[in-house]
């Protein structure tokens, strides 16, 4: 009979963590930078069709990165969370911090009791109202949670990305400055990123009670300019 | 609340119905397949919505629907809605009891946002309207207690480029209509008036005219059905679908054509 070794917990936690990491940095990064009118998603990514960024509610999107088919999963039960509760109580009653905290929860639980944590990371953001500034929550792929009032950099490289953001951040942009900005931080000195390469959207104000709206096109291509 | 996750073999899909059938959630009879109570609704009184109408026009399609509901013989509500945006590019209109019509509509707003979303594409206009007959369908057990509804929808079908209209029956049965069509008490005399001044290819102004006349005749002859109340300012709903999606007629543009109307009416010699 074989015995099976002891591993330290700590150990166990430490390469997990690893595993989970890695398989992020694989991916594309991805922003969410808040501007004037509301709040611009842009990501890194070639693919028209298998999306990185969707909508969840009327003022409420959802981004993710890593391995699609995890961040997929969450997008929709998303979804099923926040449409079955403005269904039950009243549109009003969906928030994304409720649904922020719901996805730290299940990642967590993931992370540790299964045998593989889910190789994502995901956003949640919300566009203001006359009360409450935009939101932007970050959870990670062990549920660790943060929530960011001005910019979120999910994915590899994030804080080389964060750094050249920061650099550029200005109070109440325009939607074609963050825009802009954005694209030069995600592609770095090396590379240049065109509509193309693009997946973009925004939760803007004055779109009506859905604000989330897909940037795509001759759209995007005269915002970046 | 948890976050809700299905098993593949589990999982409902874009459908939102399912979906709440699945959570067992505490909502409408028609979602999670529950009977009826017993015994006959005629014995307790039920609020009724009345007369809807819709018709083609040029650029899309035209619904409308008066604002009074019933309970019985007595007058419930003088500014009841009955004409709602199904989704971006589609209306739907209900005649029948008001509780569980309001509670399909809303049911069916849903479903369609729902479907988009989980999916990333549109459901078709078929679709669409499938979908609304499987809802009518499963009220069915209610209709026959004497709680029908009768919807009717209509939207622009960006693939064919035109407007169209669905109606329906208590078993669901749904039959597209080549023009147009009105359905609840007083339906039968808003179809007359709709097919006596009913030209294909109308203009969105004529054809806003014909809705509101339609429901005005109805009104004459339909005590359950509302007609302008000139002195609370109440009048009939009126929306169009075209290409460019769900709009709602103004207010007061409605108001400006029935007096036109009235206006027409006596200059022809005919009684107003």
């Amino acid at each position: 009979m074989t015995m099976p070794y002891y591993v330290a917990p700590e150990q166990v936690m430490k390469d997990r963590a690893e595993y989970a990491q890695k398989g992020i940095a694989r991916g594309r990064s991805l922003i969410a930078t808040t501007y004037d009118q509301g709040i611009a998603i842009v990501a890194d990514n070639p693919s028209r069709s298998l999306h990185k960024i969707s909508e969840i509610y009327d003022r409420i999107a959802f981004a993710g990165v890593g391995k699609y088919n995890e961040f997929d999963q969450l997008r929709v039960s998303g979804i099923r969370h926040a449409d079955t509760k403005g269904y039950a109580y009243s549109r009003e009653d969906v928030d994304a911090r409720s649904l922020a905290n719901l996805y730290a929860q299940y990642l967590g639980q993931v992370f540790t009791h299964e045998m593989k944590p889910l190789e994502v990371e995901i956003l949640v953001a919300e566009l203001g109202t006359g009360l409450h500034p935009p939101q932007l929550y970050h959870i990670a792929y062990e549920g660790t949670i943060t929530d960011e009032d001005r910019y979120a950099v999910l994915g590899g490289e994030t804080e080389t990305i964060a750094q050249r953001l920061e650099e550029a951040w200005t109070e109440g942009w325009s939607l074609g400055e963050a825009l802009t900005a954005a694209v030069a931080a995600l592609a770095g000195p090396d590379r240049t990123l065109s509509g193309t390469d693009l997946e973009v959207a925004v939760l803007a104000q004055g779109n009506g009670r859905r604000a989330f709206r897909r940037l795509a096109g001759d759209e995007l291509a005269t915002l970046l300019g | 609340m948890t976050l809700p996750l299905f098993s593949t073999t589990e999982d409902p899909g874009p459908d939102f119905a399912g979906l709440i059938r699945r959570l067992k959630l505490p909502v409408h009879p028609t979602t999670t397949g529950g009977g009826p109570p017993s015994g006959t609704a005629g014995s307790a009184e039920f609020r009724h919505g009345t007369t809807v109408v819709a018709l083609r026009f040029a650029d899309g399609i035209v619904m409308a629907g008066d604002r009074r509901a019933t309970e019985g013989h007595a007058i419930a509500h003088r500014a009841m809605e009955k004409v709602f945006p199904a989704d971006r590019y589609s209306a739907v209109a209900i005649a029948g009891a008001a509780g569980p019509a309001v509670e399909m509509v809303r049911l069916f707003q849903t479903q369609l946002e729902h479907y988009e979303k989980v999916e990333g594409v549109v459901l078709s206009l078929e679709g669409k309207a499938n979908q609304l007959g499987q809802m009518v369908r499963e009220h069915l057990p209610m209709a026959m207690q004497g709680l029908a509804v009768v919807p009717l929808f209509a939207g622009y079908d960006l693939a064919r480029g035109t407007g169209r209209i669905f109606t329906y029956d208590v078993t669901g049965g749904h039959y597209e209509e080549t023009e147009h069509n009105a359905t609840g008490s007083g339906g039968r005399d808003a179809r007359t008036t709709i097919k006596l001044g009913y030209r294909v290819g109308m203009s969105r102004g004529d054809a806003v005219e014909l809705a509101v006349e339609a429901l005005y005749e109805a009104a004459d002859e339909d005590s359950a059905t509302g007609g302008p109340d000139l002195i609370r300012g109440i009048y009939p709903l009126v929306a169009t679908v075209t290409a460019q999606g769900f709009e709602s007629v103004p207010e007061a543009e409605v108001a400006e054509r029935f007096a036109s109307l009235i206006e027409r009416r006596r200059s022809e010699g005919r009684q107003p």
